[in-house]
């Protein structure tokens, strides 16, 4: 089997009395999608969080591309390829889409220390930009700020910037929350075929596109991974089924 | 000697310590409670300096004065929250710094307007202008320790209101969720109304409290103004137990720092370079302190529950 | 190439500055010279705070510190040449010079160290923390300046005859105002470069959203420090000129009410904006020279003023001119 892309080891944080988490070990295997799910409360953001490297655990390790990023902050993670989109879509509002994924691409190139040269004249910056929006199917929106657009586009635009970082895991953070049905088809298709350039750990609510989509599955709740395994595998688990699917049929 | 005038000098530190509380308290609950920065928190001390100056020299009481302080300070802060105030508290922290810099204008100029530009001077009561006996044979001013008495009693009565009381834990509830609040059922308009002017009514007590120690003048706000940001920042925004223990330390630095720098540097070089190096670090002293304290602790001493 | 409104205001109001002491003289009132000469250093200065408030969204209380210390820096290097003293710094020494070149490197260079030393400790914290931190550290270079004894102290230390300009005879004010009209429009080209660079768009992200710049993988501490030394730097060779121009530094240069002066400058003209220093800057000191030739009590007015920008007219001077900004 090959080396995981993105290992969590027996990780643990508590805020006061709370274990958000507890003992949390998975992994992300190069071209897969692994779906974590669990109740509202389970700890999920608390885990993304500290993958991402925006709260550090209290014990435990995060492990990226073969080495422990416990020690990097987020901009590291980040600069390493570990892409993100959030809950709550965060961008640079007064920014067109296409100058936040542009931002992206400066910092994959290194230096953001340059003082003269402008951006916007700047090929090697608009061209893959634009290109990372047209796979995402905002090229016709390149321009509007990004306070204009609308909250399904904003998803895309989370997505395309972590297209243009180039990224070697995707951490998505309920990318459907909010999309119309015809939206969630879309998106659906495309991070179907999106797994195949970089594994994808994916947070979503949307059982739907999370039984169509995962190779595999965890079960997070009051953060413990009660169940790991195939989508038949959790969907026939009685535990599961009673903790927290059982009351979604 | 030596001893009497080190003790001399920790009560000196003490009474600065105090008024830069009252200061404090007030700015850090209006933060805490209501998210906003007031720059013109000095000119509401100055307010209530000149109130307490003007009635002391009309009537010959400075207790009629030191009333007046409390009510001109705390009848300013309501009419410029009403007025200027509860409309910066959605806005971000500089256009609150601007509209409250525009209100330092207003009121400093305003002021010298109607009082001129000659300082005032204040009396301290008959009844508090004896000194008092310290051990090692040297005297203290009444009125000094009258002053961290008062602050003493603040700190108490602040500490009451807020645990024990109606409008204190309605001020808990505005500090951890304004929404919630606000489905209480409490009126939250004139919550924050009476907040702020409840701030502004220690600033003018402490205004009124040094003015008879310094003169009364335009601009004398603003140097407490800075400093008791320091004390924030060292305390914690939000804190009153923050402003506290900021307070007596930035006020027993500073005093301390002034006087045992010089003899600290007259160790080793003569003494009139000692004063002027040892003046010139003491001067720095409390903003190095602030600095070592953020380095260690971005946060402060005691980081209120939010950010 | 074609410009935008915004950089056509620009122009127009660098136009209008450069005209101003040209029409003075020719209306036999060279006082007017000295007036425009202080509106292209204010605007100068302002426009080096532009750089962290502008577009970083740093609102630092505490420019005044760099401006002050660009100040002293004139007034102490032309003492020193004036007594042909070296400048001790303990370990070595150094020649003063009465070159504004010089003056000008130097002033930049220890304002650039003080705004890295400032910078590191404020910019760990954000907010209000920052407003006051950087108001703080502002007011212990001020009261750091008026109990040291050596070059004045609370009195200010007076320059007798204004620092040199290879070339030019520096006493003209008209020559004088020049040498500051050419640093300010070098000063406008570098920030409108600055705003379109790299650096610009993480620094203008980094106050959009800073969760995002960080995860794409810029770290904004760096970007901000660097902004806010850049920003420090511009605002002393301002000072410098300033002290200059006055031939007289004090302690009054690096007051809190400086900061909060510089800080409204831009708020008058528009924040963030290309020309809104510019435009601030000149339409302080013309309020001021009008105002204050009406009534001793031309501040109570413009707090009044200010009171109605902040509440009611955010864009500022070039905001209701130009419109939003936008941005590519």
């Amino acid at each position: 089997m090959a080396e995981p892309v993105l290992d969590i080891r027996d990780l643990r944080k508590t805020f006061g009395a709370l274990k958000a988490t507890d003992g949390v070990s998975l992994d992300l295997r190069p071209g897969e999608i692994h779906a974590l799910i669990g109740p509202n409360g389970a700890g999920k953001s608390t885990l993304i969080h500290q993958i991402a490297g925006t709260l550090k655990p209290d014990a435990g390790e995060v492990r990226f591309l073969g080495q422990t990023v416990n020690q990097l902050g987020v901009a590291e993670r980040a600069r390493m390829g570990l892409g993100r989109s959030f809950q709550v879509s965060s961008l640079a509002t007064e920014f067109s889409a296409l100058r936040n994924v542009m931002l992206a691409v400066q910092s994959k190139q290194g230096s953001s220390f340059r003082f003269f040269k402008p951006v916007m004249r700047d090929k090697s910056l608009t061209e893959p930009a634009m290109a990372a929006l047209e796979r995402v199917g905002l090229k016709d929106r390149a321009h509007v700020p990004a306070a204009e657009l609308s909250h399904g586009e904003r998803r895309q635009l989370e997505i395309a910037i972590a297209l243009a970082l180039d990224s070697k895991a995707f951490l998505l953070d309920e990318p459907m929350a909010g999309m119309g049905p015809e939206g969630s088809r879309q998106l659906t298709g495309f991070l179907d075929g999106l797994r195949h350039e970089a594994p994808i750990l994916l947070v979503e609510h949307d059982m739907d596109a999370v039984f169509a989509l995962a190779d595999r599955i965890s079960v997070l709740v009051y953060g413990r991974i009660i169940a790991s395994g195939s989508v038949d595998d959790i969907r026939n688990n009685p535990e599961v089924r009673r903790a927290y699917l059982g009351d979604m049929e | 000697m030596q001893t009497a005038l080190f003790i001399e000098q920790l009560l000196n530190g003490l009474q600065l310590g105090v008024m830069l509380f009252l200061m404090a308290a007030g700015l850090t609950l209006i933060f805490g409670v209501m998210g906003l920065i007031n720059l013109a928190h000095g000119s509401l001390y100055m307010v209530g300096a000149f109130a307490c100056a003007i009635v002391a020299a009309q009537t010959g009481s400075f207790w009629l004065g030191l009333v007046a302080s409390l009510a001109a300070a705390a009848a300013a802060g309501a009419i410029i929250e009403i007025l200027v105030i509860r409309r910066l508290y959605q806005r971000d922290h500089l256009d609150q710094v601007l509209a409250t810099f525009a209100l330092i204008l207003i009121f400093s100029e305003g002021t010298r307007w109607l009082f001129g530009s000659f300082p005032l001077y204040l009396d301290i009561p008959p009844l508090l202008q004896g000194t008092v006996p310290l051990p090692g044979g040297s005297r203290y001013q009444l009125y000094r320790l009258a002053i961290i008495g008062v602050g003493a009693l603040v700190a108490i009565g602040l500490y009451l209101l807020i645990t024990r009381t109606r409008l204190g834990m309605r001020i808990r509830a505005g500090e951890s969720d304004r929404e919630m609040i606000g489905a209480l059922g409490v009126d939250i308009r004139t919550l924050y109304t009476v907040v702020f002017a409840l701030g502004a009514a220690l600033a003018g007590l402490a205004g009124a409290m040094v003015g008879a120690l310094q003169s009364v003048q335009v601009g004398m706000g603003e140097p407490a103004l800075i400093l008791a940001f320091v004390v924030i920042v060292i305390g914690g925004i939000g804190s009153i137990k923050g402003a506290l223990v900021g307070a007596l330390l930035v006020g027993v630095v500073d005093t301390m720092g002034r006087f045992l720098l010089p003899q600290l540097f007259g160790l080793f070089m003569n003494a009139s370079q000692a004063g002027i190096v040892g003046g010139a670090l003491a001067s720095m002293l409390i903003y190095i302190v602030m600095a070592v304290v953020l380095a260690v602790r971005p946060q402060g001493l005691f980081p209120a529950a939010k950010g | 190439m074609s410009l935008s409104r915004e950089n056509w205001i620009s122009l127009a109001l660098l136009a209008l500055l450069l005209a101003i002491p040209y029409a003075a003289i020719n209306f036999g009132n060279p006082f007017y010279v000295t007036l425009a000469t202080r509106m292209a250093i204010l605007g100068l200065a302002a426009v080096g705070l532009n750089v962290a408030l502008g577009l970083g969204g740093l609102v630092s209380f505490g420019h005044a510190a760099f401006f002050g210390v660009g100040g002293y820096i004139a007034g102490i290097m032309a003492s020193h040449a004036m007594s042909m003293q070296p400048l001790n710094f303990g370990l070595f020494a150094l020649p003063a010079s009465n070159q504004m070149l010089a003056i000008w490197i130097v002033a930049m260079l220890v304002a650039g160290v003080l705004a890295a030393a400032i910078g590191a400790i404020s910019l760990r914290t954000s907010g209000v923390y920052f407003i006051m931190i950087t108001l703080a550290f502002a007011q212990m270079t001020f009261y750091f300046a008026i109990s040291w004894p050596a070059y004045g102290g609370e009195d200010g230390l007076s320059i007798l005859v204004r620092n040199q300009f290879p070339g030019v005879n520096t006493m003209v004010p008209i020559n004088y105002f020049l040498i500051c009209f050419g640093v300010l429009v070098v000063a406008l080209i570098l920030f409108a470069l600055i705003k379109n660079s790299r650096f610009g768009a993480a620094l203008q992200a980094a106050r959009q959203n800073e969760v995002r710049v960080a995860s794409v993988g810029i770290a904004p501490f760096r970007i901000r420090l660097v902004a806010f030394i850049v920003s420090g730097m511009i605002t002393a060779l301002a000072g410098a000129l300033y002290a200059d121009l006055n031939r007289f530094v004090s302690p009054s240069m690096l007051s809190w009410h400086m900061s909060g002066e510089l800080i409204v400058l831009i708020i008058l003209g528009g924040v963030g904006r290309l020309a809104g220093p510019l435009a601030g800057a000149m339409l302080f000191v013309m309020f001021e020279f009008l105002l204050g030739g009406l009534t001793e009590r031309w501040q109570f007015f413009l707090g009044l003023l200010l009171l109605g920008v902040v509440l009611f007219a955010r864009g500022g001077l070039i905001g209701l001119v130009a419109g939003r900004q936008r941005h590519g």
